[in-house]
């Protein structure tokens, strides 16, 4: 696997969240994947729980009906800047990476404000010939969050 | 009894009567006020919640925290007793611990002009205190013991570290009451408690908003679709809300449901028979306790509350950030016992908690939502009238009695 396809990914999994095309989100993952949203101060300590934490694509699914459909929160979009992986560990079957990304939010009648920085921690696995994160941890450079974290990072 | 605080005359701003089933809206917004509730109120006869006593287990281990706006250090001293004290040098007044929190210090010192203390706030020595050669330093009459920070008084209740600034605050248990008291004891006690995430979430609103929204037994079902279409917490199961007698701690319950065709929530929006969840991980309990209930929010006055919401548990304080901006502190735990199935359980039940939690989220943009629809309304009111007037325990949670409660003994200690 090359950076280049993992910058893909990435490119597509930004644009499938900015485009609010939630619904598409979870297909970016496996069936039995990790996603998890986290800060560096809870990572360093070893802590497990996060923000957000679904191992299953189905809850993920779940986020988003919630969001749609369940959900009270004010109207608000995302812009994602995706850096370039950093690429760890790797073999035939997966490969691990670190990618730093930036993101804007903004929300209704309010200015684009800087709402989280970070890197994802992601391994990657090959399913059926199209890239899949088995493990996407979304650690946030500042443990605080302005209140709320509807969309997923 | 203390007089009104300074800046708030009736000129400015209509009288609040004696009916707490009224809340005027400045009190949400006058900046003037703010001095006055963190001397009468963060300062006053209450306790702060300040720490686990599992996160300082060895002389030299502490914490920096807040007791309001105050920056605060609690610190195991070598005795093994816990003492707290403010945040700040005698000398010029700098932050004396920079970090969150330490292990092992043998003393504390002032980066500025290397003051030094102790474990328990003393203060222990001053850099060039006689001068060099002969020239300079403090006067004779200086006595390291006549300064020092501000001492805060410590107790510990179920493994949970408080503090108060006053002589004259009743001890804790007292001021829980008995029946708040048992309900703590039903989560904590007994069980080795351990932090499993830490978050803090910035909410655009006065304090109070949210300490009114976790004593707000009447919102949850009605606000929180998550809540009444899995029937977590809806007003018609069983459960009630029990207010401590000096009416600022409070606890509210709620019973898994009796039966499964529960219509009196047709209609409601919050109520959405058609919303299913894929994945069932999210709800799927398991009784932990002897009663059945699966959901609790405990509140000790002013800032800190306790819940078990299924299998998820959380710890939540808050404090003040200016007049619209408040800090609230996330601290999720589980049991040190926990098997593996049972924590995963838990972090999946995190869920509905936090930032991002499927219920949560929306008590943190409804303070907000009042900000801004109070706007120009501060000489109206709020209507707190469910369940009567008064602050009494009650066998129902369609009742704002907890909401009374927090504002009847914050009227008393602000005098207002």
């Amino acid at each position: 696997m090359t950076t280049l396809r993992l910058a893909e990914l990435n490119a597509a999994y930004a644009a499938a969240i900015d485009q609010d095309r939630l619904e598409a989100w979870p297909d970016f993952f496996t069936d039995d994947c990790l996603y998890k949203v986290t800060s560096a101060d809870n990572e360093r300590a070893g802590m497990q729980a996060g923000i957000v934490y679904a191992d299953s694509r189905a809850m993920l699914r779940d986020r988003i009906t919630a969001l749609r459909t369940a959900n009270i929160y004010e109207r608000q979009a995302y812009r994602h800047i995706i850096g370039l992986p950093l690429i760890g560990a790797q073999s035939d079957g997966f490969v691990e990476a670190e990618t730093p990304f930036i993101i804007a939010r903004i929300t209704r009648n309010a200015r684009t404000d800087l709402f989280a920085t970070g890197v994802y921690r992601d391994r990657v696995v090959e399913r059926g010939g199209a890239l899949r994160f088995q493990e996407r941890i979304v650690v946030c450079d500042s443990n605080h969050f302005d209140t709320l974290l509807a969309i997923p990072l | 009894m203390p007089e009104a605080p300074a800046g708030l005359d009736s000129t400015v701003h209509a009288p609040w009567s004696d009916d707490i089933t009224r809340v005027p809206y400045w009190v949400y917004r006058d900046a003037a006020l703010a001095k006055a509730e963190q001397q009468r109120i963060f300062e006053g006869p209450v306790w702060n919640f300040l720490c686990l006593e599992s996160e300082i287990p060895e002389p030299g281990d502490w914490r920096a925290t807040q007791v309001g706006q105050m920056p605060v250090v609690a610190a195991r001293d070598a005795d093994g007793s816990i003492a707290a004290f403010e945040n700040r040098c005698a000398h010029r007044g700098a932050l004396i611990c920079l970090d969150n929190a330490g292990k092992g210090a043998r003393d504390f010192q002032c980066v500025y002009h290397a003051w030094r203390y102790d474990l328990r706030g003393n203060l222990a020595s001053v850099a060039f205190q006689r001068g060099v050669n002969g020239k300079g330093g403090m006067p004779d009459s200086f006595r390291l013991s006549d300064y020092g920070p501000r001492k805060l008084r410590t107790t510990t209740l179920f493994g949970l570290v408080f503090a108060t600034l006053r002589d004259d605050t009743p001890d804790i248990e007292t001021f829980v009451g008995d029946e708040v008291l048992a309900q703590m004891r039903r989560i904590v006690d007994g069980r080795h408690v351990e932090i499993i995430g830490r978050f803090v979430e910035v909410l655009p609103n006065n304090w109070k908003m949210y300490a009114e929204n976790v004593r707000d037994s009447y919102h949850a079902s009605l606000l929180h679709l998550f809540f009444a279409t899995f029937k977590i917490n809806r007003l018609s199961q069983g459960g009630g809300l029990i207010v401590s007698p000096n009416g600022g701690c409070s606890v509210s319950s709620t019973i898994a449901p009796e039966t499964a065709d529960d219509i009196s929530y047709s209609g409601l929006r919050s109520a959405n028979d058609d919303y299913q969840l894929e994945d069932r991980g999210l709800i799927d309990v398991v009784d932990e306790h002897p009663d059945r209930i699966r959901q609790q929010i405990i509140t000790v006055f002013p800032n800190f509350a306790m819940q078990k919401t299924q299998n998820a548990m959380a710890l939540r304080f808050f404090v003040p950030d200016g007049i619209d901006r408040t800090r609230l502190e996330w601290i999720y735990f589980g049991y040190t016992d926990d098997t593996e199935e049972m924590r995963k359980r838990r972090l999946r039940h995190l869920n509905l908690g936090g930032p991002a939690g499927f219920v949560s989220m929306e008590d943190g943009c409804i303070g907000n939502f009042v900000e801004r629809g109070i706007a120009t309304a501060e000489d109206d009111h709020s209507i707190v009238a469910m369940g009567g007037s008064g602050i009494e325990t009650q066998q129902t949670r369609a009742t704002e009695a907890a909401v009374r409660g927090f504002w009847s003994l914050w009227r008393k200690l602000v005098a207002l």
